[in-house]
């Protein structure tokens, strides 16, 4: 008992310890969207390519098959790095729709999309950058999850990285499918 | 002068850095940007995390400064254009957590640890006066012992 005693605090510390410890490799960026299992909010954006009449809308999302929302710009370096895994998504059949946050001058989304490849089904406009904030946009890139009904199922912040890819969005995109 | 250089460079480094928030984000009515600036500075920057939106530089922050200004000019309360940013953003951007079943344990954790550091500190100094107490007082021989040696000491 009083050995017990002694030991309790020492033991409580050092679990204390091994929490924080373990926090220090965490994300500090990697928040849960506010939207996790809600639809999106209502939105509509102009498109970004000449060519398209429509952008991007909240009702785009969720017709029946897991998709991807993926927030960009072309002021962005990591957009880079996410860019080619994004490509090849879009050559599996992963439905990726676009949102171009905050560029800066009109038409500079559209022409780093023709020089760098173009993986998205729908892509959107938000010059001023509200419209992403309305689903709680911290940054770019950023990637949302969106499952069958529409809802938000995961948020990524960063670039999506092929390790990224392969542990986390693909197989959360499988379970998804495979949910009814 | 020479001497007065350090000073005032010394000085110029502690200058304060002025609020971030801009002269052409402020309202016109001086009542409703002072409840905007008091709400901005209890909003953390979700870009830097450890800064308020009044606070920071972000880009981010201002939009947020922005909307914020918006949404109180549109004739909101305080409580309704707090929650459009947490909202949007979560809890988290609250710098003061509410009071919640998942945040009981971030506002009384520290009063717990006392509670029971306490408890424990009480048991252990009890236990060490008891066994003070159960020694009791010296018998004839230590008595004698001791007497022996405060003696000897006096010698030495």
């Amino acid at each position: 008992m009083k050995r017990l005693l002694f030991i309790l605090p020492v033991v409580g510390f050092v679990a204390l310890l091994a929490v924080f410890f373990l926090g220090l490799g965490r994300d500090p960026r990697a928040l849960p969207s506010a939207f996790l299992d809600k639809p999106l909010p209502a939105f509509t954006v102009g498109p970004v390519r000449p060519g398209d009449t429509v952008g991007l809308s909240n009702t785009d999302f969720g017709k029946g098959e897991p998709m991807l929302l993926n927030v960009f710009a072309s002021w962005c370096g990591p957009c880079r790095v996410e860019h080619p895994v994004l490509m090849r998504l879009k050559s599996e059949g992963v439905i990726i729709h676009g949102l171009d946050w905050k560029e800066r001058s009109p038409g500079a989304g559209f022409r780093w999309l023709s020089q760098n490849g173009d993986p998205y089904v729908r892509v959107g406009d938000d010059p001023t950058g509200r419209t992403g904030i309305e689903f709680g946009v911290a940054g770019v890139p950023e990637t949302f999850v969106i499952d069958k009904q529409g809802r938000v199922r995961y948020r990524h912040v960063g670039a999506v990285t092929p390790e990224v890819w392969e542990q986390k969005l693909a197989p959360l995109m499988a379970k998804l499918r495979s949910e009814s | 002068m020479k001497r007065l250089l350090p000073i005032v460079a010394a000085l110029a480094l502690l200058a304060g850095p002025a609020a971030a928030v801009n002269p052409d984000e402020q309202l016109a009515d001086p009542k409703l940007e002072a409840r905007a600036l008091k709400l901005s500075q209890e909003l953390r920057c979700v870009v830097c995390q450890n800064q308020s939106i009044d606070d920071s530089d972000a880009e981010l922050a201002r939009d947020l400064r922005l909307i914020l200004r918006e949404r109180i000019a549109a004739g909101d309360t305080d409580e309704q254009a707090m929650d459009h940013i947490v909202s949007r953003y979560g809890s988290f951007v609250q710098l003061r957590p509410p009071l919640r079943w998942d945040t009981v344990l971030l506002w009384f954790g520290p009063v717990l640890v006392l509670v029971l550091g306490g408890v424990g500190a009480a048991v252990y100094v009890r236990g060490r006066s008891s066994t003070a107490a159960a020694v009791g007082a010296l018998n004839a021989d230590e008595e004698a012992e001791l007497a022996r040696m405060l003696d000897g000491d006096k010698v030495g």
